[in-house]
């Protein structure tokens, strides 16, 4: 077992656990934020996206003790206030989501992108989510929500 | 029956989804989400061979690792099984049938079939402890290939029959060897559609528990709670009763969440045994395996048409493999589409001939369309072939055969109830410019560029809304394809609705609660839709084949209607007035004559449970049920059109528009739709340029992970252009179904975009999927 | 999903880390853990110890330094990417890390993680080659720059012995030299099918070429055919079509052996005619 400190969604956590337990895993299962979702096991599907450090990661692809220092974000961290980020309000008004399995990972990937300038048109927008798989939308309100949300034009 | 005359109101309006609130927040109930106090984690051991006998399950090793509670072979568990694993559609009475446990004994019969369970204290202990069960497997021969499966020397799946051929199914018309000897043109093509990994981004997963009075509730990533009920008294000996199954948030189906799965059956028996919870969630690698697959099917197509170009006879002879086992309506699902090989055209003479054929992979049923994107793949690239073979426009030769008149019958038996072809379609090349796309493809054709463009054609008709239950019995389906509904008023004016339907995705909550509103004169806000638990809702066939709106939404309608009656004879017995003299508009009864006096539904709800003042002998209360069987089958129609760009130096093509008119009657929630539209259309694109499950002979999946299976991004695909004709459906509602409609129409519409764009150059043809490899040998082929 | 379990170490720093990996037999260190990871829970890989890297911020730089530029192994794709040095100077180092993965790999993935995993379909190692860029690792007896051409031995072999720690990355700048990074892959987050890197020298003519190959064989690959033809004047149609000599690359889901000959030859036409344009 190792010692591992960080602060999700605001809040420190100081765990002892495996060194081999997957961020993810470490999220749902330890800390019990059960928002951020497992779809793969070859780092394709993105739906396990968080942010570290404001910027997005498959934290399927992290482990935990890695974590150690880092300021990580959960979708559950999204929402300030009970007030939804703009990126979720965009994609309810937009309905960018149907099962909702993809759409945290999603979210968070979005949030990324237009947080680092990336999100300056639909395509860039496209590009900017290759990450991040959907089986229900085909990403089409996806787009126009994250567009949006960005002020650009899809 | 013309749809019902509403004021407008809010079904038609894009309400944005109830179902947004928790699942934005990340507060979805997904099953591996959930925990329980003691509870452990079931892994299962999987054969790696296709074919293999199981001389020996040692699990001294695993049950001496660390954390591990239990671990169990086939012989161990055989007792726990009251019967096998059923499946649901014998298509024929002669239909080959095996026997299927949750646990193999003897012998594996697909990679992935499952062999042993463990079960841990934690999820990594029990893969640890996986690793360490010994099987001792001894290697067959075995047959991946369809179409090698019904050769005299392939290797049996299942020795007790002696062949692999699991049916021989047929509809057909009299005399279509006649039809065809007479035509003036005959088409004939080959088709492989190979096999798709449905992949919901959520892999199944169970959370099973027992109480000591025996009673059993499963938590499962399913489409169908009710039929898991069902069927899990037939497997396990527990009755009904007994059994509560809840499906919570459920992460993408696609089909491939309807069967009973051994899973489920096995994590109850554990849990039985040990008195705890036991949890079971698949890896992806293990959902490409254990979960069921779809197509994977040859098919001959023959047109047999005048030289006008109207189409006499259709003959289809397909084989379809059934993978190692019939999982629960498998053998069926081509069945589906057998009455619409004649697509959306007037087709006099028919036939339609399945052979399901066993082979040693995963066994496969329904995945999005179910049958119908297979007949209309077909059918559609056969039409192109014809057109050119005719040298006919291939928009020209649709419209030449399009059924006219509805309802129309089709030579295959049933009846559309309604649709307009040709204004879909008119709508489709309105919204496309065609004169625009061929200029384009003209001006690259002549610079000689690299990269070629072309348009393809997908004009569909298709069956769904499963089903009119006679018909279901007559074809041998084992249950029926009704659907029921709750309508219950709270004593305060809000409305609970349960329905049997079960979504994981398709809205229902909000859909369902804008019909209620607008039929009661309630506010969206105020009705709420329960779903997905057996307790809950004891009477329901749960959610495939584009069901839930033109049944279980027929239902709550009818539901609907009786609590209104009911409620018009409290108002009239309170008003003294009679009935008729009442009318009933925005959720208010007023005498007509006298507006003043009136009485709301929801003050008659409030009356209905004081009961102080209600008819004689009338039931406190004000809720009714509903149990609705459609008397047909449901049937959107739509014209679609891709426009792809192929690289003609290296093959790499790219979907650049994708345009669909769909007709499914009156709608709901139009934003909805749309969606449904957008992930059915993406998931058909998908399959003609980039999904494509790869077995080799032997039945070793070489497409393994979300690495080498290519379910595309965002990335890959163009934003999409959807419009609508409207035809109501014969219902109260006026609804047809739409969840499939795109994957049925879009694969067919890319491919005959790839060849319209490489039609210059000669070629004809693209296997499916088209690949970058696959369109340079096609090119290649018409150079040499 | 799950790896099987292991130590876990942290290192202070590049000599600490060296003498960690000196305790046992399969120890890996740990950067990024994009190539790591994902090959340790499919269970491919089960190190008995794992020695972190990661936090060594000293090991993440950009630095002009002559008439090369000098990158930390630790840099992070991202980084690599927006590095306004490398822009300047390199620009088909920046380019094709954005290219790599998604941008969630890019901000955790790092130039060094990539280019001593030594898997013959990452992009980097092909531009590095294209460059004749130099590896410097440092082990128990010292540093020692390794170049590009003696790197990259096999499928996930490199030339890092068990105990060395792959710390800096040395590339040229390219002055008025044409590049391109021109690469092929079914899905943007995947791997390329075939991608050419392709840096060429000179106005008229050509002076020097470079050519490497991205998935066409057990390593990246020169393709030496290709370069010396243009220097003796060949088109690039002509030289390019000498693209695939000597290769055997492999089959997999994307595309055959012989496809990826064709492909080879396409792209490196294309490749040339991009540098060209620059």
């Amino acid at each position: 077992m190792r010692r591992v400190a960080f602060t999700a969604n605001g809040t420190r956590h100081d765990l002892e656990i495996e060194p081999r337990e997957l961020l993810v895993y470490v999220l749902r299962d330890r800390l019990g934020l059960t928002g951020t979702n497992v779809g793969c096991d070859t780092s394709s599907c993105g739906a396990c996206t968080v942010l570290v450090n404001g910027e997005s990661v498959k934290s399927c692809t992290m482990l935990g003790v890695q974590a150690e220092g880092l300021e990580l974000t959960t979708i559950e961290g999204l929402a300030r206030n009970g007030e939804l980020h703009p990126v979720q309000r965009a994609f309810h008004e937009h309905h960018a989501l149907q099962c909702g399995y993809c759409t945290p990972g999603m979210v968070l990937a979005a949030v990324s992108l237009i947080d680092s300038g990336a999100a300056t048109d639909g395509d860039a927008i496209r590009h900017g989510l290759e990450g991040n798989l959907c089986r229900c939308t085909g990403y089409h309100n996806i787009v126009e929500a994250v567009a949006s949300a960005a002020g650009v034009t899809s | 029956m013309t749809a019902l005359e509403t004021a407008p109101g809010v079904v038609g309006t894009s309400v944005r989804r109830k179902e947004d609130a928790s699942l934005l927040r990340g507060r979805g109930t997904f099953v591996d989400n959930l925990t329980l106090p003691g509870m452990v984690y079931m892994g299962v051991v999987r054969s790696p061979y296709p074919h293999a006998r199981i001389a020996s399950v040692n699990l001294d090793a695993a049950r001496a690792a660390e954390g591990v509670v239990a671990a169990f072979s086939g012989a161990d568990l055989a007792d726990e099984w009251k019967g096998g694993l059923p499946c649901a559609w014998p298509v024929t009475e002669d239909i080959r049938m095996p026997v299927h446990y949750p646990l193999a004994i003897d012998a594996a019969r697909y990679q992935g079939d499952p062999v042993a369970v463990v079960v841990a204290e934690s999820r990594a202990l029990a893969k640890d402890a996986a690793e360490l069960v010994e099987v001792e497997y001894e290697s067959l021969p075995s047959v991946g290939d369809v179409t090698k499966a019904l050769d005299d020397d392939a290797p049996l799946v299942h020795s007790e029959f002696g062949t692999n051929e699991c049916y021989v199914w047929k509809l057909e018309t009299d005399d279509v060897p006649a039809a065809i000897d007479a035509a003036d043109v005959v088409v004939t093509r080959r088709y492989f559609q190979p096999r798709l990994i449905p992949n919901a981004i959520e892999p199944r997963g169970v959370l099973a528990q027992v109480d000591p009075t025996g009673d059993v509730t499963l938590w499962s990533a399913t489409q169908t709670p009710h039929i898991q009920r069902f069927v899990l008294q037939l497997v396990l000996g527990v009755p009904e009763s007994k059994i509560r199954v809840i499906a919570p948030d459920v992460g993408g189906g696609f089909g491939s969440k309807i069967q009973v799965y051994g899973e489920g059956p096995l994590a109850i028996a554990l849990a039985r045994r040990l008195g705890r919870p036991v949890k079971w969630t698949e890896e992806r690698a293990e959902n490409y395996v254990g979960t069921i697959h779809g197509r994977d099917v040859v098919h001959e197509l023959t047109f047999a048409a005048t030289k006008d170009g109207d189409i006499t006879a259709v003959k289809s002879e397909a084989w379809c493999a059934m993978g190692a086992y019939l999982e629960l309506v498998a053998p069926g699902i081509p069945l589906l589409g057998a009455w619409i090989y004649s697509g959306p055209y007037e087709i006099p003479n028919y036939s339609v001939t399945f052979t399901g054929v066993f082979t040693h992979t995963t066994p496969t049923d329904a995945y999005r369309g179910a049958g119908r994107p297979e007949a209309t793949y077909v059918l559609e690239r056969t039409m192109d072939a014809l057109a050119r073979e005719l040298e006919i426009d291939p928009v020209e030769l649709r419209r030449r055969n399009f059924v006219k008149e509805f309802p129309h019958t089709m030579a295959s038996g049933l009846t559309i109830d309604s649709g307009d072809y040709h204004a879909t379609l008119d709508r489709l090349l309105e919204r496309l410019d065609l004169d625009a796309i061929r200029d384009d493809q003209a001006a690259r054709r002549a610079r000689g560029d690299a990269k070629q463009i072309g348009v393809g054609f997908s004009t569909y008709n298709e069956m769904c809304g499963l089903a009119p239950s006679r018909i279901l019995g007559a074809i041998r389906y084992a249950v029926g394809g009704w659907d029921a509904s709750t309508v219950r008023f709270q004593p305060l004016g809000s409305v609970q609705v349960v329905t049997g339907t079960s979504p994981h995705g398709q809205s229902h909550e909000t859909t369902f609660a804008q019909i209620v509103a607008e039929q009661l004169g309630v506010g969206v806000d105020d009705v709420e839709v329960i779903h997905g638990d057996t307790a809950a809702s004891q009477l329901g066939m749960d959610t495939y084949g584009s069901r839930s709106l033109t049944v279980g939404g027929i239902a709550l309608w009818h539901a609907g209607e009786k609590v209104i009656g009911k409620a018009r004879q409290i108002v009239a017995h309170q008003l003294e007035v009679s009935e008729e003299d009442l009318e009933f508009e925005n959720g208010t009864f007023s005498v007509k004559g006298s507006p003043d006096r009136n009485m709301t539904i929801q003050a008659a709800a409030f009356e209905a449970h004081t009961a102080h003042n209600l008819p004689d002998g009338m039931e406190p209360g004000l809720e009714a049920t509903a149990v609705y069987d459609p008397p047909n089958f449901s049937w959107p129609a739509g014209a679609h059109a891709a426009v792809v760009e192929v690289d003609t130096e290296t093959g790499d093509t790219r979907l650049i528009r994708y345009v669909a008119v769909d007709d499914v009657g009156n709608p709901v929630n139009p934003q909805i739709i749309d969606g449904q539209v957008h992930g059915g259309v993406t998931q058909g694109v998908a399959a003609a340029l980039y999904e494509e499950g790869v077995y080799d002979e032997e039945g070793n999946l070489l497409t393994t992970t979300m690495a080498t299976y290519l379910v595309p991004s965002a990335a890959e695909l163009p934003s999409y252009e959807t419009d609508r004709t409207e035809t109501a459906a014969e219902n109260p509602l006026g609804v047809k179904g739409v969840g499939e409609t795109g994957t049925i129409a879009a694969a067919p519409a890319v491919i005959n975009a790839v060849v319209d764009a490489l039609s210059h150059l000669g070629v004809t043809d693209v296997p499916l999927p088209a690949t970058p490899e696959r369109v340079w040998k096609a090119i290649e082929e018409v150079r040499t | 999903m799950i790896p099987a379990g292991f130590d876990y170490e942290v290192a202070e720093s590049v000599d600490h880390a060296i003498e960690l990996l000196g305790t046992s037999d399969d120890a890996k260190l740990l950067a990024g853990g994009h190539s790591l990871l994902p090959a340790m829970k499919l269970r491919l890989a089960r190190p008995s110890r794992l020695v972190d890297i990661g936090r060594l911020e000293d090991l993440s730089y950009v630095k002009e330094d002559g008439d090369a530029i000098a990158i930390g192994a630790l840099t992070k794709h991202k980084d690599v990417a927006a590095s306004p040095v490398l822009r300047e100077h390199c620009a088909i180092v920046s380019h094709t890390a954005g290219q790599v993965g998604d941008p969630q790999v890019r901000h955790r993935g790092t130039i060094g993680g990539s280019l001593a995993h030594g898997d013959p379909a990452s992009d980097l190692p092909s531009v590095i080659l294209a460059l004749h860029g130099e590896l410097v690792t440092r082990g128990p007896s010292g540093d020692r720059a390794i170049p590009a051409e003696e790197f990259f031995t096999g499928v996930w072999q490199t030339a890092l012995q068990p105990n060395e720690v792959l710390v800096e990355v040395r590339v040229p700048k390219l002055a008025a030299a044409g590049w391109s990074y021109t690469k092929m892959a079914r899905r943007s987050q995947d791997w390329a099918t075939v991608a050419v890197a392709a840096v060429v020298h000179g106005n008229g003519s050509v002076e020097r070429a470079a050519v490497a190959l991205t998935n066409m064989g057990a390593t990246s690959l020169r393709a030496t055919a290709v370069e010396e033809a243009l220097v003796g004047g060949a088109s690039f149609e002509d030289a390019a079509a000498l693209a695939a000599d000597g290769t055997e690359p492999p089959t997999d889901h994307a595309a055959s052996s012989e496809f990826r000959k064709h492909l080879a030859r396409v792209l490196t036409r294309r490749a040339l005619e991009e540098a060209r344009s620059r």
